[in-house]
């Protein structure tokens, strides 16, 4: 089980300091959620041409100087990449397919968390403080975020089964809560060609929104689907290029709180995280109806 | 039944105690409260700066008021005896669950579960709750100002639920004898749950309940919903499920 | 004429079409009492490696075995401490009488040991008689209140039991006396309904909140146990721990009931033998072994038992159905002013035999050990009930004693899983324990 946090930041002036905000949003978090913790942000963008790639490599030794030479070696193409402790970001306007391929045959320890124009990932084992110190959390800035605290109930504690999960393009998800029947949509989405890399349930939720997405279902479409075909007990909070959208299963069990306010718009698992965010006594302050799908556009 | 709303008499400080949750700890005050207070001549205590912590005033055994001034967090004023508990805010999951005796006032909202498994006592929200409100209560009133979430009253066994606002889905769901009362919309009732003819004495019940909480609502503008009591005994032809 | 060769089926043996024509007379589940009666791998495919040239035993009475036992060392201000680690599971006034509950009582409190409420409340007559006494908290939280809470020693979260993982409570109409609903806060006469789940928290993020809120109630003194029943045993003890667990309590699939669907009870669930081991597993990779304290119930029946539980890493074990037995379910006879009664009418008045019945739900015992019925309940005097109890708690323990000398321990929490080897693949492979002869645990070392 676990904590989710969301940010969504109106006040342009505000934007540089999202980290700031967001911090002690997710520590609060951390007794939901102590084993591993991540987040998606949505921050500077990258040109129309190019894509920004989260990476994520289990070696702490593993030298990026090495896979930005080889790149150039073997794309022919000049790649900017920057790093933080084990994770980096790839820039890059080839074919994000073409990189996918290349960095599967040369370099598999490495494992992509995401793929967007404005969207990053990072996610880790280890405690919220201690995930967000690794990666700076503190320190970003960008337009809104999705954040996660996990407590790993089936699936093992590893840094790919840490939440966010995304598919496509600037589009990441954080889950509270338990499929019930992630097996057989895992096992479904096989015959359709969509892989989950981990045996967790988040992700089986993931890859099937992506499916459905793929079919052309918008976001709302995608999710009544989900209501139908995906079991169990979720709060689901996702992140796209340019909204924050969120929503609980019909039994509602797991909860959620959300803060508006003028300035921002704050969403998390308990009031607590919520609590020290700036003017918040003047924020409108209600929990979410189940079965409801709420929007906020930056 | 008197009024919440009574003036407090301010006899001197020696009745009074005021705890900072910024400066000690839910399980400190908790202590204090269980320990020190019974003891002690104080009879009126203030907390400030819950922002949102769980398990405030758990446990209390000693008549006297307690002001929360902010929001708090899950069961606060959990298995409640005796005390009057106010808050100046919102509340999480549990507010006053198995309380047996005193009050619980939220100013603001409850989410899930608000009076679960209450045995006594009295439960005021003015706003709204989440879902499963007044689940498998036990004998406790609870009076709601706003609208209830889905599953609110299953299984409720004993007392009395008093709603101003609506009622979400399956309300009532599995009810033994314990009666609903809802001014608003009703999404939908539960297994067994069915509604009444109002008499003298559900006017009588309701006008005390809602004047004990600060309510002004009229008493005939309510519907009662009872349980049928075709599942009090196991038998096929009922198509229920255990 | 020649007589010719009679087949059974198999799969549509007497007993499934048994089953097929009541479900088609009546359009009802069975309920019943007791728990699996299947076949199971169990304990019985397990044996010691005791004493021999290279592992000396130690010598009867001279040479103290010790049974000491703490639980509650985690969080806890004042942890339970008991002579032995056979304890009384969780049964409730309801399902047995009072004066069963009293018998049991006074046999722990002679003992040294802890009993356990049930899906009740507690009753005055346990409080008086047992010395410690395990406060449960249910999903139903029938005759839950803080008095007793602060009663209480240790307090029980209950998330499921070992027959009906994942179901809730039950106690048909005819059991729910005058006492029994004033209790409950249910109507007399009226079956009692299941909640599956707890009222405020689902989920083990909500549950460290409950187990927190717990603890405040009673000034971090209290132990606070979680109970399971055997399903994703590994998971669900991890978590356990994660909310806050100071015992974890696994109930395997072998645990009674007094009223659950047959279904339940036969098909859900795992076998105790393999719950025990994920718990250990759990446990252990959360390097929690020492601190958080395991309890394992389930068809635990003898002194062997208790030692093989031990021996794989449990902290004590908790007994249920071998109590009800040795106060007399499924006796023949019960035992009034002294003297031996038969009970056999009352069993052919349910439709069953002594030593075959399972009719707990009726409240119709034939010796009194189930039952509210005024008259029935007369069957069991406390004196005599709290004797045989304390005699079977008696015999285990001494055997468990017994065993643990042979394998050289003075005390019988040193028992461990390396004196232990398994007779069938099926019972080694669930302990991770090596066949008898070989080194070899299925799955898990190569074939030797």
């Amino acid at each position: 089980m676990c904590g989710i946090v969301g940010l969504l930041v109106k006040n342009e002036m505000l934007r540089p300091q999202i980290g700031k905000l967001m911090l002690p949003m997710l520590i609060g978090m951390t007794e939901r959620g102590p084993d591993s913790a991540g987040l998606a942000i949505f921050g500077s963008s990258s040109k129309d041409n190019e894509r920004k790639i989260s990476l994520y490599t289990f070696d702490p030794d593993f030298l990026w100087k090495k896979l930005s030479d080889d790149f150039l070696a073997h794309l022919g193409s000049d790649v900017h990449l920057q790093q933080v402790a084990n994770h980096a970001v790839m820039t890059t306007h080839l074919d994000v397919n073409l990189v996918k391929i290349w960095l599967k045959e040369h370099y598999p320890t490495v494992h992509i968390l995401s793929v967007g124009q404005l969207m990053e990932v990072y996610k880790d084992i280890g405690t919220p403080a201690q995930v967000a110190e690794r990666y700076g959390f503190e320190q970003m800035s960008g337009t809104h975020l999705i954040a996660h605290t996990r407590m790993a109930t089936e699936s093992a504690v590893t840094p790919a089964g840490a939440h966010p999960f995304t598919a496509g393009e600037d589009w990441g998800l954080v889950h509270n809560g338990s499929f019930s029947n992630p097996n057989s949509i895992r096992r479904m989405l096989a015959h359709k060609g969509i892989n989950c890399v981990t045996d967790n349930d988040t992700e089986a939720a993931c890859r099937f929104l992506e499916w459905r997405m793929r079919e052309g279902d918008d976001l709302e479409a995608a999710l009544h689907a989900g209501f139908e075909e995906l079991d169990g007990f979720f709060t689901l909070l996702m992140g796209t290029k340019d909204q924050l959208a969120l929503v609980r299963d019909p039994f509602a069990c797991k909860p959620a709180v959300v803060a508006e306010h003028d300035d921002y718009v704050a969403i998390a698992s308990e009031y607590r995280s919520l609590a020290h965010l700036p003017d918040v006594k003047n924020a409108n302050i209600y929990e979410p109806k189940p079965e409801e799908l709420y929007i906020w556009k930056v | 039944m008197e009024s919440l709303n009574i003036q407090k008499k301010t006899r001197g400080d020696e009745y009074m105690e005021t705890l900072n949750l910024e400066e000690t700890s839910v399980r400190e005050i908790n202590q204090y409260l269980h320990k020190t207070l019974p003891e002690s001549k104080v009879t009126e205590i203030e907390i400030i700066n819950p922002t949102g912590e769980h398990n405030i005033a758990v446990g209390m055994d000693t008549e006297c008021t307690i002001d929360v001034r902010g929001h708090a967090g899950y069961y606060l004023g959990g298995m409640n005896k005796k005390a009057n508990i106010t808050v100046h805010g919102n509340v999480g999951n549990g507010v006053a669950e198995n309380m047996m005796s005193g009050s619980v006032h939220v100013k603001g909202f409850a989410s899930a579960s608000a009076g679960a498994t209450g045995h006594g006592g009295t439960l005021v929200i003015d706003g709204d709750t989440g879902l499963r409100c007044g689940i498998s209560m036990k004998g406790i009133d609870i009076v709601v100002g706003g609208s209830i979430g889905n599953f609110s009253g299953f299984m409720a066994q004993a007392g009395r639920m008093i709603v101003c606002g609506d009622a979400g889905e399956g309300l009532g769901d599995s009810l033994y004898e314990a009666v609903i009362y809802v001014k608003g919309t009703i999404k939908s009732l539960g297994a067994d749950a069915q509604l009444e003819p109002m008499t003298e004495d559900d006017y009588t019940a309701i006008k005390a309940l809602l004047d004990f909480a600060g309510f002004d609502h009229d008493p005939k503008d309510f519907k009662r919903v009872a349980s049928a009591k075709q599942l009090y005994n196991w038998n096929a032809d009922a198509n229920q499920e255990y | 004429m020649s007589k010719h060769h009679l087949e059974e089926s198999v799969g549509f043996s007497s007993k499934t079409r048994d089953y097929i024509q009541r479900a088609s007379s009546t359009g009802l589940y069975e309920i019943r009492g007791i728990g699996a009666k299947r076949a199971l791998p169990s304990f019985d495919d397990l044996v010691f490696l005791a004493g021999s040239a290279s592992r000396y035993p130690l010598e009867g009475y001279r040479e103290k075995c010790t049974t000491k036992t703490v639980l509650g060392t985690r969080f806890a201000k004042k942890p339970i401490v008991l002579d032995t680690p056979i304890t009384v599971a969780g049964m409730s006034f309801g399902a047995l009488s009072a004066n069963v509950k009293e018998s049991l009582g006074m046999a722990a409190t002679n003992m040294g040991t802890s009993t356990t409420t049930g899906d009740g409340g507690m009753t005055p007559e346990e409080r008086n008689s047992s010395k410690t006494l395990v406060y449960q908290c249910l999903p139903s939280r029938y005759g839950f209140n803080p008095d007793d809470v602060r009663r209480a020693d240790a307090i029980e979260l209950v998330i499921g039991q070992g027959a009906k993982p994942g179901g809730g409570g039950m106690l048909l109409g005819q059991k729910v006396n005058a006492r029994v609903a004033g209790m409950r806060t249910l109507p007399q006469g009226v079956d009692q309904r299941s909640a599956c789940r707890h009222p405020d928290w689902t989920g083990p993020d909500d549950l460290a909140i409950k187990v927190a809120e717990l603890r405040e109630l009673t000034d971090w003194e209290k132990p606070i146990y979680i109970k399971i029943g055997a399903t994703r045993v590994y998971h669900d003890v991890k978590l356990a721990v994660h909310a806050g667990a100071d015992v974890i309590v696994v109930d395997g699939m072998q645990g009674g009931t007094a009223a659950t669907q047959t279904v339940f009870i036969e098909h859900v669930g795992i076998p105790t033998l393999a719950a025990l081991r994920q718990a250990v597993e759990a446990l252990e990779d959360m390097d929690m072994m020492g601190t958080v304290q395991l309890i394992v119930s389930g068809g635990i029946r003898s002194g062997a038992d208790v030692a093989k539980a031990l021996a794989m890493g449990a902290d004590a074990v908790a007994i249920g159905q071998g109590m009800m037995i040795a106060l007399g379910c499924n006796n023949e006879s019960y035992i009034k002013d002294g003297e031996h009664h038969s009970a056999a009418a009352d069993y052919e008045a349910l439709g069953t035999k002594a030593g075959f019945c399972h009719h707990c739900h009726t409240g119709k015992c034939p010796t009194g050990v189930t039952t509210q019925d005024p008259i029935l309940e007369q069957r069991i005097e406390p004196n005599v009930g709290a004797k045989h109890v304390t005699n079977y708690l008696k015999t285990l323990t001494m055997e468990l004693t017994t065993v643990a000398r042979a394998c050289g321990k003075s005390n019988v929490h040193h028992l461990e899983r390396e004196d232990l080897v398994a007779l069938t693949l099926e019972s080694a492979a669930m302990a991770k324990l090596p066949l008898a002869g070989t080194s070899w645990i299925p799955g898990v070392t190569e074939n030797k």
